[in-house]
């Protein structure tokens, strides 16, 4: 290991490169949250093989006029352990994400990383992000250590609206619960159209994840995946 | 990574506290009957975080919404079973229920046998409630049915009874806790939307729970028994539906 130079702690750009860039609870509760959301995932398209219909309103049945008729062959025999499955994957989600979401409160990581800065802020800094240029390229030092504005929007609308969303359209659906809170489940306007809410949020959660991954894995996927896992982006 | 001793400290008492408290928890459970017989197995951890946090947080008596008739749906399949393949019960069927006869007993002060008579002079309820199925289709009916409480109340309740079970014509059977049983609206129905309940919608008495899932109100019941566990009956899962894989609490 004579050859081996030791690297440089601080960046030509004044980063310091031997800093974690995501502390040991984000990481953590990232992976969590990638193996629950996956539980939640499989075990909803399980779910949603037994009526691959979408309906609004109170009720809905074959033969009811439905909002959508999803292209899925239908099969009931998948619920029992995808009802099983989507309630431990959602009991693990709801906890780590809660405690995601309260710590990331608390050290204010949502203010000082997440909230869009002022000067960030602009229609030509969105075009130039999504630009063909810019968006397939691989990061550079800076990049891996800040988020740009669509990172910052995309983060937070998963984080605190998609999330929510899937959440409260999913107690809806809970017999037990709306006994109690009725108000869950009119609010979208009866039990089909939280069922109907709880589909698109997921599928807009979903359309967060490919880009997400797909995003790590071009603009440089092991300096990231090292930042997730270790905390340190430089190997 | 550098492991200091301030550090291994602090993940240490972490580690133990979070022991402690699964262990105070887990032995809370138990003695508060929040942990469900399908407690064990791959998903025993969700059934019972369900279970345990929905009789905690909810008021035992808390109604399910209930609808007006302006809201009854006119396509409310019969599912599961439409005709139970069982000769006596065609034959009973035939004459119209009159020689059935609902044995109810167990941890009662007396054993009751009722016909469908006895149970339609029973102080009734009516009411129009959602049916949601856990495959993911729902409907509005009007039931109507002598409340569960009213029978077993008849009968007096002996202290230690913590589940009712039920047998059906059709082979299932299954469980619910004192809670259910005794919830204002659980029901043992005999009419449907104003009329007599049909074969297909589990004639001539069903099970109404209505802050569960639609499985768990049983059709075609044939006898009830009131117990104190659940563990020496079939594979100790409360149910044929549990047995088949499907939760035994289906409030979610």
């Amino acid at each position: 290991m004579a050859d081996c130079v030791a690297r440089p702690a601080v960046s030509p750009q004044g980063i310091d490169t031997t800093d974690r860039r995501h502390s040991a609870l984000i990481r953590i509760t990232h992976w969590i949250n990638t193996a629950s959301f996956l539980m939640l995932l499989v075990s909803g398209v399980a779910i949603l093989l037994a009526q691959p219909a979408l309906f609004w309103g109170e009720t809905g049945f074959f033969g009811d006029p439905s909002l959508i008729n999803l292209p899925l062959g239908q099969n009931e025999a998948q619920t029992s352990w995808g009802r099983s499955l989507h309630f431990l994957g959602g009991w693990i989600w709801i906890i780590n994400g809660g405690i995601y979401i309260l710590s990331g409160l608390v050290t204010r990581h949502f203010q000082k990383d997440f909230l869009p800065e002022r000067n960030q802020i602009a229609l030509t800094t969105v075009r130039e992000i999504l630009s063909n240029q810019s968006l397939f390229r691989k990061s550079s030092i800076e990049e891996f250590y800040t988020y740009n504005l669509v990172q910052r929007l995309a983060y937070l609308t998963a984080a605190f609206l998609l999330a929510p969303l899937t959440i409260a359209s999913g107690l809806a659906m809970s017999p037990g619960l709306v006994a109690v809170m009725p108000g869950l489940v009119e609010a979208f306007g009866g039990y089909q159209s939280a069922h109907t809410v709880h589909f698109f949020a997921m599928g807009l959660l979903v359309v967060f994840f490919v880009v997400h991954v797909a995003m790590v894995t071009l603009r440089g996927f092991l300096p990231r995946m090292r930042g997730m896992v270790s905390g340190r982006i430089a190997s | 990574m550098q492991l200091t001793r301030r550090k291994l400290i602090k993940s240490g008492l972490l580690a133990s506290a979070l022991a402690c408290g699964g262990g105070i928890a887990a032995v809370l459970a138990k003695r508060y009957g929040l942990v469900p017989p399908d407690s064990g197995g791959l998903y025993g951890l969700g059934e019972t975080l369900t279970y345990a946090s929905q009789r905690i947080l909810f008021s035992h008596q808390s109604l399910a919404r209930e609808f007006s008739h302006n809201q009854i749906s006119t396509n409310f399949p019969g599912f599961g079973t439409v005709m139970p393949d069982y000769q006596p019960y065609f034959f009973s069927m035939v004459e119209g229920f009159k020689d059935w006869r609902l044995v109810i007993d167990g941890l009662l002060a007396k054993r009751l046998m009722l016909s469908l008579s006895d149970i339609k002079q029973l102080p009734s309820r009516t009411q129009i409630t959602e049916h949601i199925c856990e495959e993911g289709w729902s409907a509005i009916a009007e039931w109507t049915g002598v409340p569960l409480s009213n029978v077993l109340n008849v009968a007096g309740i002996r202290p230690e009874a913590r589940y009712v079970l039920f047998a059906c014509v059709d082979g299932h059977w299954g469980s619910i806790d004192m809670a259910d049983a005794l919830h204002p609206q659980t029901l043992l129905a005999y009419r449907m939307n104003g009329q007599d309940l049909s074969v297909a919608h589990g004639a001539p008495v069903r099970l109404r729970v209505e802050r569960q899932l639609g499985y768990k109100s049983l059709k075609y019941i044939a006898r009830i028994r009131v117990v104190d566990s659940l563990k020496a009956i079939g594979k100790g899962l409360g149910g044929s539906d549990p047995e088949a894989g499907y939760s035994w609490y289906a409030g979610i």
